[in-house]
This record gives C-alpha cells, structure tokens and sequence, in this order.
C-alpha cells in the first residue's frame, strides 16, 4: 500500500511541476508549484521525516507561495502573449535534460547501495532508546516516545537543532535579520517625496 | 516495495524538469519558480538519504539539518530575490529576461 501512495504522490509532484514550465499564465504556474510542493510534503512524511514534511507545507506550499503570488499581483503581469518561442533555448534545454536524465540512470543503475527496500532498514526504536542511555543522555519525554514504539521525530530534531547545530541556528537567525533588512532597503522607493506624501495620488 | 533509488529518481526528475524550466522560461518570476523547485528536489535525496542510512536505529538527522538549513537559506533566498525582481520592474517596466539586454550591447 504505501508504494501505491508513493507513485500518486510522484506523480503529483511530477505532473505539476511540469505544469510550471509549461503554463503561459504566471498565476497558474504559481498555484501548480504550490500542488507539487504539496505532493513533495507527502513524500518527506513518507519517509519519516514529520517535521520537514509540516516545514515543507507551512513554509514552502504556504508563505514562499503566497509571496509569490503577492508579488505577481503586486506587478500585474499579464499572460505571456505567444512570443516566438527561442529555438536555440528550447533544443538546448531538452538536450541538457535528456543528458542529465541519462546520466542519473547510468549512475542509479550502478548504485548498489541504493537498491535496498525501505523494510532493510528498519527503525529500531529499542536499539536507539539503548544508545542514547548507553551514552548517558537522560531526556524524558524521547525516552517515553522511544519505549511507546513512536518516532519522535520533532523532539530529536529539537535535541540535534539546539545541541550539536546551536551555531548554526544562530547564523541562520543572523541571515534572517540580514535578508530582512536587505529586502527593506532594495524594496524602498527611490524617490522619498512619494513615501512622504501618501495623499498623493501616485500617476500611473 | 520502494527503494532508495526510487526516490533518488524522482528527486532527479524534478531537478531536471526545474532546470528546463531555468533554461527555457524568459518570465523571470517562473525561473525564480523553477529555482525553487531546484532546491526541493535536493532536499528530498537529502531527506531519503537520511532515513535509509539509520544511526543506531534512528534515521541520520544530520542530513534532516542540512534540509531545515536549507528551507531556512530558500525562504530568505525568495525574499530578497522578489525585492530584486521588485526593483527591476520599476527600473524596466518588464519581468522578461530578453527585454533586460543592456549588458548585451
């Protein structure tokens, strides 16, 4: 059953992100890379991975998305009226994929490790919960989890997040702060007179 | 039964299908789109590498690190991005990657 729900979910994903190169309509593109990240969210949960899968969802499919379609509106573009299509672009960009399609097969086909199912590698949940008491590290709540047979994906990642990668989440915050502030000062208007004076009716 | 190829294919796969649309989309936003869909196709190998390489019965969280960083990074990435693409509007009146040429000429 769950590889049933793989090959939906692929397809999702797949089928809509060819939607967004093949859609004219900068709206429609938007919404299909919104169903594919969807599709993508379903996969990551698949997989285990419970919080990458919400992060994927609340992040991605939710305000990357919105942003874009916020700026879409916000710019008022109009559907792509049928340019001639760039022949050099097309041709090259169908042979770059169809080499890189090829290449990943090549390498796929060779790729031993990868040919194990997902039931070869199993969770042990009571193995981890020895581990961790093996090497002395005494969290309640994961201990429960782990003797209830659960994952407790989100609380391991917190653990890993705020012990072994603390650094890391601070440059992360530090960027945050620093793309906000950049988009500030390139979003701002060059001319100050019409931020001063909002009355004003802005000529078109 | 699905293996680690499976997902190592479909993640390629939307790679590939991101970069034709980077290479033959001329809307700027639809490439900026298309980026995007770059990047999450390399979080989903990142994520199926993680599970099926386990650590003492867990999967491997430090690959799942790497894919919140890079949600993180992607997400700080769009916004500036947009506010570039903002301020190319109003220099160009245009969101086309062959009317902006001036360094062509």
């Amino acid at each position: 059953m769950p590889s049933v729900l793989f090959y939906l979910f692929s397809a999702i994903m797949l089928g809509f992100g060819i939607l967004v190169v093949v859609l004219r309509n900068p709206v429609s593109s938007a919404l299909s890379l919104a169903m594919s990240f969807l599709g993508l969210a379903a996969l990551f949960v698949s997989l285990g991975a419970f919080f990458i899968g919400i992060i994927q969802v609340l992040v991605y499919a939710g305000a990357v998305m919105v942003l874009f379609l916020f700026i879409i509106m916000l710019l008022d573009i109009k559907e792509e009226q049928r340019r001639k299509l760039n022949l050099p672009a097309v041709i090259g960009g169908c042979f770059l994929v169809m080499i890189f399609t090829l290449q990943l097969a090549s390498v796929l086909g060779d790729y031993q490790p990868g040919k194990r199912l997902m039931n070869a590698v199993p969770l042990d949940l009571p193995a981890a919960a020895a581990t961790r008491e093996a090497a002395g590290i005494n969290t309640p709540t994961i201990d429960k989890d782990l003797a209830a047979g659960k994952l407790p994906d989100v609380k391991l990642i917190g653990e890993t997040l705020f012990t072994k990668y603390n650094f890391h989440l601070q440059i992360i915050g530090v960027l945050l702060l620093v793309s906000t502030v950049g988009v500030i000062v390139i979003s701002r208007r060059e001319d100050k007179t019409a931020a001063v004076e909002p009355s004003t009716p802005v000529q078109p | 039964m699905i293996t680690l190829n499976d997902y190592l294919l479909v993640s390629g796969l939307l790679f590939a299908i991101g970069l034709a649309g980077v290479v033959l989309r001329r809307n700027i936003i639809v490439i900026f789109m298309c980026l995007e869909m770059m990047l999450s196709a390399a979080n989903l190998s990142l994520v199926a590498f993680s599970r099926f390489n386990t650590v003492s019965g867990l999967p491997d969280y430090n690959g799942q690190m790497m894919v919140f960083l890079i949600i993180t990074v992607a997400a700080a990435e769009v916004a500036v991005g947009l506010a570039i693409i903002i301020a190319l509007f109003r220099a160009r009146r245009t969101v086309h990657v062959e009317d902006i040429d001036a360094m062509k000429h």
